[in-house]
């Protein structure tokens, strides 16, 4: 599946949910089943600014895409980043500085959620395409 | 007679509103406290008839300005129990009260002295203190915390010294709700003539504020935690102390006469009060203090103590709590965490629910990880809270608790 595939379909699933409470309860599901990152990468470089709860992720490369692996100390970020994982892991660096973001507003997460939460996601985000962009240099470079 | 919450509620407009749906919850007070009608219809008046600089025109609004000004000085003055109207300086807040004092300090400190500050202080009566030791290589040293969340009486004792120039302390942590033994540990300072900066913010609310009881050479507090506008506080400092310091800020009505060679300064409490001051919120401030006045700040206490209990007692109950702060003088504050939940997670299905409460380190980083936490989740009650709402609250982080584990 398409990055946008993909995240049309997350799109839907949130959309199953009227109620705010079950979309929690549905991040909070996502989170505890998170495949845990491994330790080594749980280190202060990993580690994203900007959020009230802490958020490690790592990169690799695997044949020429980007697998993601996370974890953070709060649960329901935890269920906020495996959604970005989901639709953005296994992608190439293009795909992944290519996607639109916009669909996070069709699940109406960024404007429901605090600005600390919604800052924290915004730096996410901004990590995801730092590391998309320095595997793309890499690339270019061999 | 019954502590009348209902009514007092229809004080504030606020409490009417819904958040996620919900009707809102509000037991962020250590924060900020909401606002009734009566303050918020002051600022309108006060805009709407009398808006003027103060202390300076000759005519007929200026007059009525200042006035208006200075009734609220003389009213703050009597709320707190102060000696002298002029000892009551307008500020922008606790924060501004304290880093007021702390830099017309720098010539009352010299290198190897020892400023002497607690555990538990809130950033806004640590950083400014930092600083000043910084600049002056004196020494900050901190009276430590016992795990129950009171001072260490036995050791603060020891450490006051003719070496310490200046003791400052919280009336009442913002994250354990302790009431510090104020009146108790100031008399201990003034045995070896060390001046006391009490930091008052979470104490003006909810409990009685008795300057000369307490015996303070300052007291720092500000308007909106006790139902008053944001952007303006008090320092009190008695007279003798605030004669002596040196004003930090220049310009204005701080000024009596002013040449190109030299600037006599004014007298107090205008030395300290450089600028147009903040007119508006100071008469909110105080018709604040003066509904509280009203309403009894002992009535208040009372109540709130009742919240408190409520609350302390039904959260025991909830496995995996842990409650921080335990001193057995406290305000209706109650910090906690939940076993192997981030209080950030709770914090926000609490906000789903409608709950307003506090979650993280509170502006109290070095007290919060010396308890060995990474944040705690903080409720914080209002004279406008009730014991229903405490309900709501325990069922509803039942509720989540359940959802997280
Ligand atoms: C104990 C304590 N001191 C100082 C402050 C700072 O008050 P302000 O931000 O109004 O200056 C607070 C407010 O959070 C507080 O709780």
């Amino acid at each position: 599946m398409t990055i946008k595939e993909k995240a049309q379909a997350v799109v839907e699933e949130f959309w199953m949910f009227d109620d705010w409470m079950d979309k929690y309860a549905y991040l909070i599901e996502l989170g505890k089943d998170l495949p845990v990152i491994d330790s080594q990468f749980k280190t202060n470089n990993h580690l994203i600014s900007g959020c009230q709860s802490r958020v490690w992720l790592h990169a690799e490369e695997q044949e020429g895409q980007i697998v993601f692996t996370a974890d953070s100390d709060a649960v329901i970020t935890k269920g906020i980043v495996s959604l970005l994982i989901r639709i953005l892991s296994n992608h190439t660096p293009k795909e992944i500085l290519e996607a639109d973001f916009s669909f996070l507003e069709s699940i109406g997460l960024q404007e429901h959620l605090s600005p600390t939460r919604a800052n924290g996601l915004a730096s996410m985000i901004k990590q995801i395409q730092l590391y998309a962009r320095a595997f793309q240099l890499k690339s270019n470079q061999l | 007679m019954a502590f009348p919450v209902n009514q007092l509620r229809n004080d504030f407009p606020i409490l009417s509103t819904q958040v996620h749906g919900k009707p809102l919850v509000y037991f962020d007070n250590g924060a900020t406290t909401q606002k009734p009608r009566q303050v918020i219809d002051r600022l309108v008046q006060y805009y709407e008839t009398e808006n003027s600089n103060v202390h300076r025109g000759a005519h007929h609004l200026s007059n009525l300005a200042t006035v208006s000004f200075e009734g609220a000085r003389n009213f703050i003055a009597q709320y707190i129990n102060a000696q002298r109207t002029e000892e009551v300086i307008f500020t922008r807040g606790t924060t501004d009260s304290i880093n007021l004092v702390a830099s017309s300090f720098h010539s009352f400190i010299q290198k190897g002295d020892e400023v002497l500050i607690t555990a538990m202080e809130h950033h806004s009566n640590l950083v400014p203190w930092q600083q000043l030791c910084k600049n002056k290589e004196a020494h900050l040293c901190v009276i430590q915390v016992l795990e129950d969340g009171m001072l260490d009486m036995p050791v603060a004792r020891k450490m006051l010294s003719p070496k310490v120039k200046i003791l400052a302390f919280t009336h009442i942590s913002n994250v354990l709700g302790t009431i510090n033994p104020v009146k108790e540990l100031v008399a201990e300072a003034h045995r070896y003539n060390i001046p006391v900066l009490i930091d008052g913010a979470q104490a003006i609310a909810h409990v009685q504020v008795d300057v000369q009881e307490l015996d303070c050479e300052f007291y720092a507090f500000s308007a909106h935690k006790a139902y008053g506008p944001m952007g303006t506080g008090v320092l009190y400092g008695k007279s003798e102390w605030l004669n002596k310091l040196p004003p930090c800020q220049f310009g204005g009505e701080m000024i009596d006469q002013v040449s190109f060679d030299k600037t006599v300064f004014n007298k107090l409490p205008y030395k300290f009060e450089a600028g147009t001051p903040n007119v508006a919120d100071v008469l909110g401030m105080e018709t604040a203090l003066r509904y509280l006045d009203t309403l009894g700040i002992k009535n208040i206490q009372q109540y709130e103590d009742g919240l408190l209990e409520h609350a302390t007692s039904s959260l025991l109950k909830i496995p995996g709590i842990k409650i921080i702060g335990r001193a057995k003088q406290k305000t209706a504050v109650i910090s906690f965490i939940v076993e192997g939940i981030h209080p950030y997670d709770l914090g926000t299905l609490l906000d789903q629910m409608g709950i307003a409460v506090r979650t993280g380190n509170h502006c109290a980083q070095p007290l919060v990880e010396s308890l060995g936490l990474n944040g705690t989740i903080r409720v914080s009650f209002g004279l406008y809270n009730t014991l229903s709402e405490v309900d709501y609250f325990i069922d509803s982080l039942k509720r989540a608790i359940n959802m997280l584990l």
